[in-house]
């Protein structure tokens, strides 16, 4: 329990003095998880949707795999990045490993999958005729499609907060193949994981509570976003 | 209605789900101006036939020519769909208010000064009061004049209703047969009803077809048809002796 307060007046502190290096890696890890999140909503959005919408053969298939992504242990995917980038694997060429840009690749991998996954839910879950009325409307497939998305924009929103959660929170992947170097890719997860092995509780809980704070203001963000620009009571 | 020009002219449709016909009409012409009721017990493909003249599915085979356009394999031009429409049974709003719901057909066609057109359009179908509210508060009654006014905005050369009375009460359905009526006198839509209520096509509908397993057993003037069926088949459907 002392630590815990302890931390809590550590983290207090440590935020109110600005202190650099905990500054750099909280937006470090920001832009890590944010640009990941972007690329995976630029995947897993038109994917899960169009998986969705369309009735093909194979899209029972393609659900299972996709709702085994949605599972995938972080570490499984850290390993299977890190043997692709390593220099003797297929893409070592590109001198990624211990870099953001691998860390990058991994939280793309764990995260669009999610993103999808509850995209095709919510898309699957709109009124059966939907589509048909927005067509007999005059609506081009395109115009189908947006309308299609809008409505279903709580469950899109919902596979938006749950692709970030899964990756700011995830330390077995970016630990592996980022290689938490100070200064470079070191963020708030694999810093506790680090100075929790150093015996710095203290300081390693400041770290947790300001990772807790960071997710907590985020998400409030994104519902922010949905109930006062897209839904109406 | 009294010069009798063809707006739709449909030859040898068929249309097939699994190799299992359910629409067959070798020939069918719909006038400009009519309104004309599409009765039959269920499963005759009355809704079937309604999706093809809304160009929302291809036919499996033959031709329907809707004015200077001819349908018969590629996919019609947005400009030859977008002259036609359908309200269903159920009412499908969108998740938006009332005045958004009216306001969609013309968004979709790039209009976007339509604040007059969607306050007309309510105030004919009784909604100006409800233009802010959220659509799907309206009771079920409401939401069907809504989805008739969002229909009835984009100006269409044809309305295609799929039994739009069958969930209401007779007060709804009361006001939405005078704007069905009201919209084919005032602005000379084409109007094609599907029913099940055949005191509701007597009451509107200029010429009547009878659909059975796929094929119009008997169209013509609605009168006449309701008095002197020709098809034993009609007499039957008539007097509620089929099944369905
Ligand atoms: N998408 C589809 N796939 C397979 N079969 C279909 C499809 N749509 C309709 N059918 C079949 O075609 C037949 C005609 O259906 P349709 O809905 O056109 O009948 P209907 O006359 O509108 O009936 P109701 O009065 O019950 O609405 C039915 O046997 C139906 O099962
Ligand atoms: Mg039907």
């Amino acid at each position: 329990m002392r630590d815990i307060i302890n931390g809590f007046i550590q983290a207090i502190e440590l935020i109110f003095r600005a202190d650099p290096t905990l500054y750099q890696i909280v937006v470090r890890s920001l832009a890590l998880s944010g640009v990941s999140l972007f690329i995976s909503a630029l995947i897993g959005i038109p994917l899960g949707a169009w998986i969705g919408f369309k009735k093909f053969a194979g899209r029972g298939l393609v659900t299972v795999i996709l709702y085994t992504g949605m599972g995938l242990p972080p570490v499984v995917v850290g390993l299977i990045v890190y043997l692709m980038l390593s220099r003797t694997g297929p893409f070592g060429n590109l001198g990624w490993l211990f870099t953001l840009k691998a860390m990058i690749v991994a939280q793309v991998i764990i995260s669009f999958p999610l993103v999808a996954g509850f995209t095709m839910a919510a898309v699957m879950g709109l009124d059966p005729q939907l589509s048909q009325q927005i067509r007999a409307l005059g609506a081009t497939p395109w115009q189908t499609a947006l309308t299609m998305l809008r409505e279903a924009r709580t469950g899109v929103i919902v596979s938006v907060v749950a692709g970030f959660g899964a990756i700011i929170s995830e330390v077995g992947s970016v630990m592996m193949v980022g290689g938490n170097i100070a200064g470079r890719t070191r963020v708030l997860t694999t810093a506790i994981v680090l100075e929790t092995q150093k015996g710095n509780f203290d300081l390693a809980m400041a770290l947790g509570i300001i990772l807790l704070g960071l997710t907590f203001i985020a998400n409030t963000l994104i519902l922010w976003m949905q109930e006062g620009r897209f839904v109406r009571k | 209605m009294s010069e009798s020009e063809i707006l739709y002219s449909l030859r040898h449709v068929t249309k097939a789900y699994d190799r299992r016909t359910v629409v067959n009409i070798p020939a069918l012409d719909i006038q400009r101006g009519e309104i004309l009721a599409l009765v039959g017990p269920s499963g005759a493909g009355k809704s079937t036939l309604l999706r093809l003249l809304n160009f929302l599915e291809p036919p499996t085979s033959g031709q329907i020519a809707l004015d200077d356009f001819t349908l018969s394999g590629t996919p019609p031009p947005l400009d030859i769909t977008r002259r036609v429409t359908t309200v269903f049974q159920r009412p499908i709003l969108l998740n938006r208010s009332v005045m958004e719901n009216v306001a969609y057909g013309l968004h979709l066609r790039g209009q976007r000064r339509v604040q007059s057109v969607v306050m007309a359009e309510l105030a004919r179908v009784g909604l100006s009061a409800l233009a802010h509210a959220h659509a799907r508060s309206l009771s079920g009654g409401e939401q069907q004049r809504v989805a008739l006014a969002r229909a009835l905005a984009i100006r269409p050369t044809v309305l295609l209703l799929d039994e739009p009375t069958a969930n209401l009460d007779p007060g709804n359905v009361a006001l939405i047969e005078d704007i069905i009526r009201g919209v084919n006198r005032e602005q000379g839509v084409t109007i094609v009803l599907v029913t099940h209520n055949v005191f509701q096509a007597r009451r509107l509908a200029h010429r009547t077809a009878v659909m059975l397993d796929g094929n119009i057993i008997e169209i013509g003037d609605t009168d006449t048809l309701f008095t002197t069926p020709t098809d034993p088949r009609t007499g039957a459907f008539l007097r509620g002796e089929m099944v369905y």
